[in-house]
């Protein structure tokens, strides 16, 4: 297929990897872009989500007002914070973080919760504070919800991250918008692409910090059953 | 059992519902009449910048007091998604420039006067069962403009005064400037300017553009002769020494099978109204003053008593 | 990066008197809204339906039907309409397909995980009973895997009507004509009507959505929330 070799052509021209508007700087600009917003947004949304988690109480709450803020288009958010704060990253970053934050939250609590209350009363039996069991029980096996989470959240901000592009910043949707203005098909197909790969990285990337880091005697498999469970009730 | 029926009968009342707002004639759902079989109802589309808002709402407003049936699709992108809609059918009327489109369609054209211009996008066209109405005096052209310190610090009065300092100046504009002969390209053939330090992609004189020049993030931003926000920020319109574009008559550009004499003999009186200076005032209005387009269409056609 | 002054007055934030003027405007956004996140999630729902069936019937089908819906949700958004427009032009096809597009990975993912966990007891107890296939599948699989289905229809919902306002680069957003609208004129009253508006109809879709689980599945209500 013509487009097809058009897009490779496109995808492998010595231009597209060199200078400002290269591959490599928009990619960096991208990735900067979610990481921020993701780093903002689990600062944010790590504490009360485990804290929520920690005391069990006003779940509900935490859990629906996070809703809503899945509920806010981006792309709303970007073009209102523009009116009113002006040219520059700001809109970009406030519109990614109110993404991320959600599942963030969700799954932090959620994960908290799945804590068995067996487990938690014979760790208070031991004679361990609020805070050790926090850190020393709960937190562990929360830990591959809590990253799950987090793994949402990023490959969403770093799907959405292209409409950085629709206020002028740069990005890998600089070539989606740029190539749907000049009626460059093969620029827009090499976005996508561009940005699918991206995604696809993250979400395998974050997949191993989560082996890493949940504790080897917690199977994931585990979790995610308590996880179905949870999903069935709260559905 | 039972309350699954109910449930599935709820469901079934929400689609059919749903169904039935689909198919209730709400010009919300209605792409566009294809055939151009009914000629006495219009679609009029439009780009993305207040300029054209602000026209096809006159057109709208003439269009229905002479009894035609109008459905507006305004704000729906570049010319280059916009006209293609126009070729297909998905829209019926558009306000156009009549030298942009010429280069659209014919990038080697060189027609420089209204007159050339129109002669020769008529066979372009009809090619396309595509028809031109009157064009009006008005011309709205692409210009470039820098604030008040760039042109005393690098002396920039004319086009020409870019060529030295362009490697170090940041030009913005809709990303379809690299590519379209009048944007950067036309630059570098007619003015020999030489590539610019940095290309950013913003919008066609909106918002983006705006707030860039302000801010410094750009040096010269492409923007349109008639905005009001050139004269409000002081911004010096760099002067054309050789004719970069050619003559940019606004004109209802629409579907032949559309265009009739009803619709024709609606537009034509107010093309012949619009002028340069009358369309700047009105861009003023809404730039400037915020005002809403659709409301500075009408008071303008009322005071010209067309409406 | 710098943020220079703000190009608008705060003062002007919302001009009540443009919400009067353009009611019509607003309710047609709206409307059109409802129906494009309708039509999206009714086609996603037909389409996935077969493909969850295909995918229990043949398990091993499940991995690439899965794999292939994953890579459809990777595509940005933005580029998936950009990319339709040549083929079905501004009509409202090019925004539905894509819309579509989206729903099919999460409501096949949800339908098929719903069906899977139907204990297999509950299956084998149905066909000691006598049941066909078909009548197993509607009266007792589907009611149980119901939960985990609407899950799905919530998230596909709330997620399409956020969509749908990206639609709008392409001319068929809803509220997201708003956006842009608010956009071009630099005036942020229409963007303000346009982020409220669809955030509420996201919420009120969700909790809409839940009440017709809980009457579809009067069984569950005890198990807590």
């Amino acid at each position: 297929m013509d487009v097809l070799s058009d897009l490779v052509q496109w995808l492998t021209a010595p231009e597209q990897w060199s200078g400002p508007s290269g591959i490599p700087v928009r990619t960096a600009q991208h990735v900067w872009y979610s990481l921020v917003a993701t780093a903002i947004a689990a600062v944010i949304a790590l504490p009360i989500g485990v804290v929520i988690g920690h005391i069990g109480r006003g779940g509900l709450v935490a859990i629906n007002l996070s809703n809503l803020g899945r509920a806010l288009p981006s792309l709303g958010i970007i073009i209102l914070v523009f009116t009113l704060v002006g040219f520059g990253v700001v809109p970009v970053l406030v519109a990614l973080t109110a993404l991320a934050i959600p599942p963030i939250v969700t799954n932090s609590y959620v994960g908290m919760r799945s804590v068995d209350r067996d487990v938690r009363e014979a760790a208070e039996g031991m004679g361990m504070t609020g805070r050790q069991v926090l850190w020393g029980v709960e937190l562990p096996v929360a830990m591959p919800l809590i990253m799950a989470g987090i793994r949402t959240s990023t490959v969403q901000v770093v799907a959405t991250a292209t409409l950085a592009a629709f206020v002028g910043l740069g990005g890998l949707g600089r070539y989606l918008i740029d190539g749907f203005a000049q009626r460059d098909l093969p620029q827009v197909l090499g976005g996508a692409v561009l940005v699918a790969v991206l995604s696809l990285i993250t979400e395998l990337a974050l997949g191993r910090v989560q082996t890493l880091v949940v504790s080897k005697g917690l199977a994931e498999r585990s979790a995610e059953a308590a996880v179905g469970a949870k999903v069935q009730k709260a559905a | 059992m039972r309350r699954i029926r109910l449930g599935s009968a709820a469901a079934a009342v929400c689609l059919a519902l749903l169904v039935a707002a689909c198919g209730g004639g709400d010009d919300a759902l209605q792409g566009g009449d294809q055939s151009g079989g009914d000629q006495s109802s219009v679609i009029i589309g439009s780009t993305n910048f207040p300029e054209q808002l602000i026209l096809a709402h006159m057109y709208a407003a003439v269009l229905e007091k002479a009894g035609v049936n109008v459905t507006t699709r305004l704000n729906l992108g570049n010319r280059e998604v916009v006209f293609p809609a126009l070729e297909k059918g998905d829209i019926q009327l558009l306000p156009e420039y009549n030298g942009s489109v010429l280069s659209f369609l014919d990038p080697d054209a060189t027609a420089t006067t209204t007159e050339e211009v129109n002669t020769a996008l008529a066979p372009l066209l009809q090619a396309k069962n595509l028809v031109a109405l009157d064009a009006s005096p008005a011309e709205d052209k692409d210009g470039w403009a820098v604030t008040q310190e760039t042109a005393t610090k690098y002396n920039l009065r004319t086009l020409d005064d870019l060529k030295p300092v362009a490697p170090q100046l940041v030009v913005g504009g809709p990303a379809e400037l690299k590519t379209r002969p009048a944007g950067l390209p036309g630059l570098k053939k007619v003015y020999g300017i030489p590539d610019f330090k940095e290309f950013k992609a913003l919008d066609p004189g909106g918002p983006l553009t705006i707030s860039a020049l302000k801010n410094g993030d750009i040096d010269v931003a492409r923007v349109f002769t008639t905005q009001g926000v050139i004269a409000d920020e002081g911004w010096v319109l760099l002067e054309e020494t050789k004719p970069l574009a050619p003559a940019q008559n606004v004109v209802p550009i629409g579907r032949t099978d559309a265009m009739t004499d009803q619709v024709k003999g609606a537009l034509n009186p107010l093309s012949a109204k619009i002028t340069t200076e009358e369309l700047t005032k009105l861009n003023a209005q809404v730039d400037v003053e915020k005002k809403d387009p659709e409301q500075v269409a009408r008071d303008w056609l009322t005071q010209q008593g067309l409406l | 990066m710098t943020d220079g002054t703000p190009p608008v007055l705060a003062a002007e934030l919302v001009r009540w008197s443009w919400i009067g003027d353009h009611l019509d405007d607003i309710r047609d956004a709206l409307v059109q809204h409802l129906q494009l996140t309708g039509l999206a999630v009714l086609f996603g729902m037909l389409l996935a339906f077969p493909l969850a069936l295909a995918a229990i019937r043949w398990p091993r089908l499940y991995a690439p039907i899965l794999g292939f819906t994953g890579v459809l949700f990777t595509i940005p958004s933005l580029a998936l309409f950009i990319l339709l427009i040549p083929f079905t032009g501004l009509q409202i096809w090019t925004a539905l397909i894509g819309l579509t597009m989206y729903t099919l990975l999460i409501l096949v993912r949800n339908m098929v995980e719903g069906l899977r966990g139907v204990d297999r007891d509950v299956r084998e107890a149905a066909q000691a009973m006598g049941y066909t296939p078909a009548r197993q599948l509607f009266r007792v699989e589907l009611p149980l895997a119901l939960p985990v289905i609407m899950a799905g229809v919530r998230i596909a919902t709330v997620t399409t009507i956020g969509l749908v306002t990206v639609t709008a680069l392409i001319g068929w957003g809803g509220l997201g004509q708003l956006f842009l609208d608010g956009f071009t004129l630099n005036f942020p009253t229409p963007l303000i009507v346009g982020v409220v508006l669809s955030a509420l109809l996201a919420f009120a879709a969700d909790l809409l959505l839940v009440g017709v689980q809980r009457g579809l599945t009067p069984w569950a209500r005890g198990g807590g929330s």
